[in-house]
């Protein structure tokens, strides 16, 4: 996918996101749209998936730890063909495969069902050690959240993937520095988080998490770090803006943590996002 | 009856032979443990079948994790530690193993009081109950070395997560060999009319002595082993009823909410007879084995005093 088709790819996801949660009535829209650029690589560039196919044993693993941000996930999956655009509008509805936080047993190409954060990381270990038993060449990728990693899990995790040497992993934090409670720096700072990971035997690349290009070059580094077999997991601390691309969300900060825009504010959201795709 | 011919064995010890035995033949077995291997008894396994055993060190959080990570993706895996602390980690089973569907099995060893001199805080007393909330999750308990390993056996090809309670301490064989074992089925193990004992775990042994004792004062007893506490046989519990009035329940957990738990919803579900509940009602503490059995009322002489006192009343 070329550049512009990538950048109005995103921005279309954006708008699914807008779309999804205020259809819903409720959701978070702040932590969905920080995620929209990882995601939206991810998806359109960097996965080797198969859409009709979600189970096929050389795809890529990508595991959402901070399940509440799944309706970016979401729209991705149907874009690139996994289920109908229409279904999108059915987020947390009764009977919908699209719950709240990622179901794995509902949705087929949900690797694990995340919403009580700090688990995804343990499992995306899992992941790479079954396929390394495999002798399947393919990554694991997960997505954290900046305030999730104060659980505790998450660096027992981060301690035991470098100790097996999981060089197909690459996992990201999606800092957005904004928590329920407040920036997450007051309520438990977590910084410096690269310099953390780093110190726990991670190979540790800090990036602008809404620069699509630096994106990709990020995952690409991390295959490569893997195709050398440096034994070493890579982690990408991407810097983000919580409620990126709608303005009024970027600068409410907490308070689009969890809220859905009425649907005058989704509107105006739209019409922002539509904007930026033809700039 | 207890059979004296075999010598009594810990059901940990033929938990981690079998396993040892079954890499052979099933090699999506993969094996962790959270650096408790040697009392776990999966480093029997570790022995024989080093790559496909990892050590995960003392985080039982990461372990359960990488299991359900592991079970998704074709594996069979063992994750094993004490049953206090691996279910300790409940919102990591709720959510990694039950909720993503993941088919780990977990092992928890040193169950309830019969560990001995290490207290409390190794000992699992609320695991059953805690784990048998969750939708598809099997919770076992067998009663001795036979049975673990055919159930061990069946676990590898079974559908659902599941957790395996075992015991630190040597328990009796109570089970005749070539016993066709099944998850879900209770074991009637002595017939008899005035009541029915439903034990499970290391207590089952305990429960045979006392019915014994009974039966030499003329006293008739019905004692059954249930090893599948959930999914509980009520085919079983439900052809009991036409034979009793009068249940007990003995194991070596709370009594709340495990086997007596269970039995006691079925009951009450059914409207019928009346119920014992016999387990462990306050605070482990330091012990031997045997000192801790008879404090807690869970040893052969005492079960006998409470069997006859409630069959009697």
């Amino acid at each position: 996918m070329p550049e512009t088709e990538l950048k109005a790819a995103t921005q279309e996801l954006r708008a699914w996101c807008i779309k999804m949660i205020t259809e819903a009535g409720n959701g978070h829209p702040g932590g969905s749209l920080s995620l929209a650029d990882l995601v939206s690589v991810l998806y359109f560039k960097v996965l080797k998936h198969d859409p009709k196919n979600p189970s096929w044993k050389e795809r890529d693993r990508f595991i959402l730890s901070k399940g509440h941000g799944v309706p970016a996930q979401y729209a991705a999956m149907a874009m690139t063909g996994y289920f109908p655009t229409e279904q999108l509008l059915t987020l947390r509805k009764l009977g919908s495969p699209l719950q709240g936080h990622p179901d794995r047993a509902r949705l087929p190409g949900i690797e694990a069902s995340t919403g009580s954060l700090g688990q995804g990381l343990s499992i995306a270990q899992g992941a790479a050690l079954a396929m390394r038993l495999d002798k399947v060449d393919s990554m694991v990728y997960c997505i954290m959240g900046d305030g999730e990693i104060q659980e505790g899990q998450v660096w027992e995790a981060a301690l035991s993937i470098p100790m097996h040497k999981l060089d197909h992993l690459c996992a990201v934090v999606d800092w957005n520095k904004g928590q329920i409670d407040g920036q997450v720096k007051d309520v438990m700072n977590i910084e410096p988080i690269g310099a953390k990971f780093e110190a726990f035997g991670w190979n540790v690349l800090e990036i602008d998490g809404h620069d699509l290009g630096a994106i990709e070059k990020a995952f690409e580094a991390a295959k490569a770090n893997a195709k050398k077999g440096t034994g070493k997991p890579t982690m990408i601390v991407a810097d983000t803006l919580k409620g990126k691309g709608v303005k009024f969300m970027e600068e409410g900060k907490n308070a689009w943590h969890g809220n859905a825009p009425t649907s005058e504010q989704a509107k105006k959201a739209l019409e922002e996002i539509l904007k930026a795709t033809s700039k | 009856m207890i059979d004296a011919t075999v010598k009594p064995v810990a059901t940990r010890q033929a938990f981690g032979e079998t396993l040892a035995k079954l890499g052979e033949k099933y090699p999506e077995i993969v094996v962790l443990d959270a650096d408790l291997a040697k009392s776990t008894k999966s480093e029997l396994f570790a022995k024989k079948f080093p790559d496909r055993f990892f050590e995960m060190g003392i985080s039982e959080a990461n372990m359960i994790g990488v299991g359900a990570g592991l079970a998704v993706n074709g594996k069979v895996p063992f994750i094993c530690s004490f049953g206090a602390f691996v279910t300790g980690r409940f919102d990591q089973i709720r959510m990694s193993v039950s909720y993503t569907k993941a088919n780990v099995r977990i092992i928890g060893t040193h169950a309830g009081v019969g560990i001995g001199e290490d207290g409390h805080s190794q000992m699992a007393l609320e695991d059953l109950a805690c784990l048998r909330t969750l939708p598809e999750m099997a919770v076992l308990q067998p009663a001795d070395d036979i049975e673990t390993a055919a159930m061990i056996e069946e676990l590898i090809k079974y559908p659902h997560p599941a957790y395996v309670r075992l015991t630190r301490q040597n328990v009796p064989r109570v089970h005749k060999a070539g016993t066709v074992f099944k998850i879900g089925k209770i074991q009637p193990l002595h017939e008899g009319k005035e009541a029915l004992v439903l034990a499970t775990g290391g207590v089952v042994g305990e429960s045979l002595v006392a019915v014994q004792a009974l039966e030499k004062q003329g006293m008739s007893i019905e004692v059954a082993n249930v090893s599948s506490i959930k999914p509980l046989d009520e085919a079983f519990l439900r052809e009991a009823c036409k034979r009793h009035k009068k249940f007990i329940t003995v194991e070596d957990h709370y009594i709340t909410g495990g086997l007596g738990g269970a039995v006691a919803e079925f009951l009450a579900t059914e409207g019928h007879g009346k119920l014992h509940r016999i387990g462990v009602e306050d605070f482990g503490q330091s012990g031997t084995p045997e000192a801790l059995l008879e404090h807690y009322g869970l040893d052969a002489p005492r079960l006998e005093k409470k069997f006859k006192a409630f069959i009697r009343a």
